[in-house]
């Protein structure tokens, strides 16, 4: 892992059962994120990209390799260091959203900053620059079921910026997303990359793909392709993704 | 016929993939339906023990007594007062002779003269009542020996409950008064109820003896009159046999009067009910006993099936697409929980019904046990009743309901939707991370917190109940005496009370385990989710914890005035106790830290799987 690299995975592995029933998942993946980049992995459904994104951010354990995450070795790292670093560096923005129902949109983004042991008069503050940020201030007092999908995908990602990520890691943002709203959601991760954010999107949409700097695509497990996007998210979005007229 | 096969078919695969949980519910039941089957079937059995001793040992209709007269024998123990005679008017034996020759007297025995003397044994001083008889048989009354030999010269003879308390017997040596006696025998009787019961119907005792509950010596009556002291002075004893022993009471009702010279008259009916007043309180504390696991059952059931509920979402489901109607899948439900009554309602009848005998056995003061009381089909009626409608009231609602969930709802596990509390989630804010969890997991499922909160209510009502009586019973009503002596009844209603105390705990745990373990399943998606977030296992642990402790400490607190309240209501007369605070300080901490360790184990069993498949598993 050099300095230029926020993020670093070398050899994953992910297994499933034995014998037979093995099914590798991920397959000796080799990977470096540098700050600021946005990366799409890209490939078909059960390619194992979302697992790759699950070990990336600590919320699973590789069978076998390295991840390293600013400096920190996660493979190695105990529950409670694993949870400390997803609070702390990194954000997850999720396909199915995962708003939790009961909370309205201000409390859901506040709840990583609260868990974090901010104070709630500062969580409250964050949550609602975060909101006003997203264009959605004058829904902060709105519960989930009361938002469209692209609202409640704009609040998950205001959700994951709560406690200023190094890196967002995004599984099929716009999966449940129809044109207009994943429209939304790309211009809010091109402001994001603006502002310096490392964001890694999975996706299996290559009009998604394309708006990154640079695109991986993965088949069975393994890394089959890497593409370096020269228009990249600071090109015209919605053009680039065949989403505007 | 189909419909009934596929039902079967639904019920059968449903309990063989939750074998532990079918386990733990029959237990909540059968231990309910066993308690109630036991309570009542002890109705009624009391006096086959003593008709039996009566029969054995010729046992009066009717003991009647007289009594020196400085108060009124046949309300229990008098003391004579500081400022009553200093020597009391001799007993009318007279007047107690004439009752021989009433109309309908067949036979008799006596007077024998008897008084109350302060007996030691063992180094145990306590009250005794000792009979002066003859060595002859007599016509009626003829005391069984159970060891040893009758009167002798120098000796005596000793009921055998009292012997039994007091660990003696032939050969071993008692002073009475002072005096040496050798115990010659150890036997029962009919004309008075075994101990420590034998004042039960009146005993003429000053404040000098040991104690209030005299045990029954045999002495010849030479013996028996110079025992005899200003302070305990004779009082004679006659016993009689009628033509009609049936008509026992009437004669009694007929000849008792208020005037203290008279005779007093006992019928061998009220002996017999004396006798069975221990197995009535037994009887009593059981079927409260057992309304209070009913309860604790409904409770039991009523989590089991909503926390099924959450994790059969998907199969009904299933169920539904494939073409089951809503009355099928309440149906399944329906029938699973009652076929597990039924089941768990036979075995309760059998457990209780080999159970009670034990119980209904009065003791070593009468001869035979209680036998095997009969399942009457009114007292099986009953039982099967009770556990059909534990099931039905638990099962009803959340089968309904499954029966009216979308079916594509079902489909995508869509959990239904939690409450919201805006304040409790403003406030929550405010608290360290895993009461605010904890609160929010809480206030998410408000009746699920209800139902803790009543299930510990009803278990700490249940145990402080307990508390209240063993607080009466060290206030010199205990397990022993002052004189250490063992007190049979209120032993065995300690037992009693202390297996009921047991049952209620194992069923408030396994209440607890199934509350925890639904709102463990239910807060999976949310617990995933908040450790996806930052949150460490601990923390989400520690929530659940908090979560469940909200309600027990309420329900804890709830159940202590509960306890006391029900303990009031069931004394029947006894004394009121209660029991020290430091006993309900440690039954409120025992209880949080109990309920916290079972949370805290049930919810890290919850966590260990993995976030990522917990959240992926949304989306299949």
């Amino acid at each position: 892992m050099t300095d230029t690299t926020l993020l670093c995975a070398s050899g994953v592995c992910k297994r499933y059962g034995s014998g037979d029933g093995l099914v590798r998942a991920v397959d000796g993946v080799d990977l470096a994120v540098a700050p600021g980049e946005t990366l799409s992995v890209m490939g078909p459904s059960g390619c194992g990209k979302s697992t790759l994104l699950h070990i990336l951010g600590g919320l699973d354990r590789p069978s076998a390799g390295q991840v390293w995450l600013a400096g920190n070795r996660l493979d190695e790292m105990g529950e409670r260091g694993l949870a400390r670093l997803r609070r702390d560096a990194v954000g997850f923005v999720f396909q199915a959203f995962h708003l939790m129902d009961e909370l309205t949109a201000i409390e859901n983004v506040e709840l990583p900053a609260l868990l974090a042991g901010r104070s709630p008069r500062a969580a409250r503050h964050r949550a609602t620059e975060l909101l006003d940020r997203i264009g959605l201030a004058d829904r902060a007092k709105f519960l989930p079921s009361a938002l469209s999908g692209g609202q409640r995908q704009r609040v998950a990602i205001a959700r994951a910026l709560a406690n200023e990520p190094l890196v967002v890691l995004a599984d099929e943002p716009t999966g449940n997303l129809d044109s207009e709203a994943t429209l939304d959601v790309l211009r809010l991760f091109g402001s994001l990359h603006e502002a310096g954010q490392t964001l890694i999107i999975v996706t299996h949409d290559s009009r998604i793909a394309a708006t990154a700097d640079r695109l991986v695509s993965m088949r069975d497990g393994v890394l089959v392709d890497e593409t370096r996007l020269t228009g990249g998210s600071t090109g015209s979005l919605g053009a680039l993704a065949g989403l505007e007229g | 016929m189909g419909r009934v096969l596929l039902v079967g078919r639904l019920v059968a695969g449903n309990l063989r993939r939750r074998p532990v949980e079918a386990g733990l519910l029959m237990l909540a039941i059968v231990a309910a339906t066993a308690t109630l089957t036991i309570g009542l079937i002890l109705n009624g059995v009391t006096s086959q023990p003593y008709l039996r001793t009566r029969a054995v040992t010729a046992g009066p209709d009717v003991v009647a007594s007289v009594s020196p007269t400085f108060g009124g024998p046949g309300s229990g123990v008098v003391t004579p007062s500081s400022g009553g005679p200093a020597k009391p008017a001799p007993p009318d034996v007279a007047a107690l002779t004439a009752l021989e020759h009433a109309p309908g007297v067949t036979g008799s025995s006596g007077p024998y003269p008897l008084t109350w003397v302060t007996m030691q044994a063992h180094g145990l001083t306590v009250a005794a009542e000792v009979e002066g008889r003859g060595q002859a048989s007599t016509q009626v009354d003829r005391p069984r020996l159970t060891a040893g030999s009758w009167l002798r010269p120098g000796g005596v003879v000793i009921e055998r409950a009292f012997a039994q308390a007091l660990g003696v017997g032939p050969g071993d040596s008692v002073t009475l008064n002072g005096r040496s006696f050798r115990v010659a025998g150890v036997a029962v009787t009919a004309a008075f109820s075994p101990y420590p019961q034998i004042c039960a119907e009146g005993c003429f005792i000053s404040g000098h003896l040991p104690g209030n509950d005299p045990g029954l010596v045999w002495a010849s009556e030479s013996a028996a009159k110079s025992l005899a002291s200003s302070n305990e002075p004779v009082t004679y004893y006659l016993n009689l046999k009628l033509a009609n022993p049936a008509s026992a009471d009437a004669f009694v009702n007929a000849r008792n009067s208020a005037a203290p010279a008279a005779p007093f008259l006992v019928s061998w009916q009220q002996i017999s009910e004396a006798d069975g007043k221990l197995v009535a309180n037994e009887q009593r504390i059981l079927l409260i006993g057992s309304w209070l696991l009913g309860l604790l059952a409904v409770a039991s059931v009523a989590v089991l099936v909503g926390g099924r509920m959450a994790d059969q979402t998907r199969r009904v489901g299933l169920v539904k697409a494939v073409g089951g109607t809503p009355g099928l899948v309440a149906g399944v439900l329906l029938a699973e929980y009652l076929v597990l009554a039924l089941i768990a309602a036979g075995v309760g009848l059998v457990a209780g019904w080999l159970t009670a005998p034990l119980l209904a056995n009065l003791g070593s003061g009468l001869l035979g046990a209680a036998a095997a009381p009969s399942l009457t089909l009114s007292r099986v009626l009953a039982v099967l009743t009770v556990a059909l409608l534990v099931a039905v009231l638990a099962t009803l609602v959340p089968a309904v309901r499954a029966a009216r969930t979308s079916t594509v709802h079902a489909l995508a596990d869509v959990a239904r939707p939690p409450r919201r509390r805006g304040w409790l989630i403003a406030l929550s804010a405010r608290l360290p991370v895993p009461l605010l969890l904890g609160l929010r997991v809480a206030a998410r499922r408000p009746r699920r917190a209800v139902l803790t909160t009543i299930s510990v209510a009803i278990t700490i009502s249940g145990i402080v109940a307990v508390l209240c009586a063993h607080a009466v019973f060290d206030q010199g009503f205990g397990v022993t005496n002052a004189s250490g002596l063992t007190n049979p009844r209120t032993s065995r209603l300690s037992d009693v009370m202390l297996v009921l105390t047991i049952m209620l705990a194992t069923l408030a745990a396994v209440n607890a385990i199934f509350i925890t373990w639904a709102t463990a399943l239910d807060a999976r998606h949310t617990s995933a989710l908040t450790r996806a977030l930052g949150a460490t296992s601990d923390q989400v642990i520690a929530g659940l914890a908090a979560a469940q402790s909200i309600p027990v400490l309420v329900g804890t607190l709830l159940g202590i005035p509960g306890g006391i309240g029900l303990f009031s209501a069931v004394r029947d007369g006894a004394t009121m106790g209660y029991p020290p605070a430091w006993w309900l300080i440690l039954l409120v901490l025992g209880t949080m830290a109990v309920a916290a360790l079972l949370t805290a184990i049930t919810a890290r069993i919850g966590v260990r799987r993995p976030i990522a498949e917990i959240l992926q598993a949304e989306l299949a």
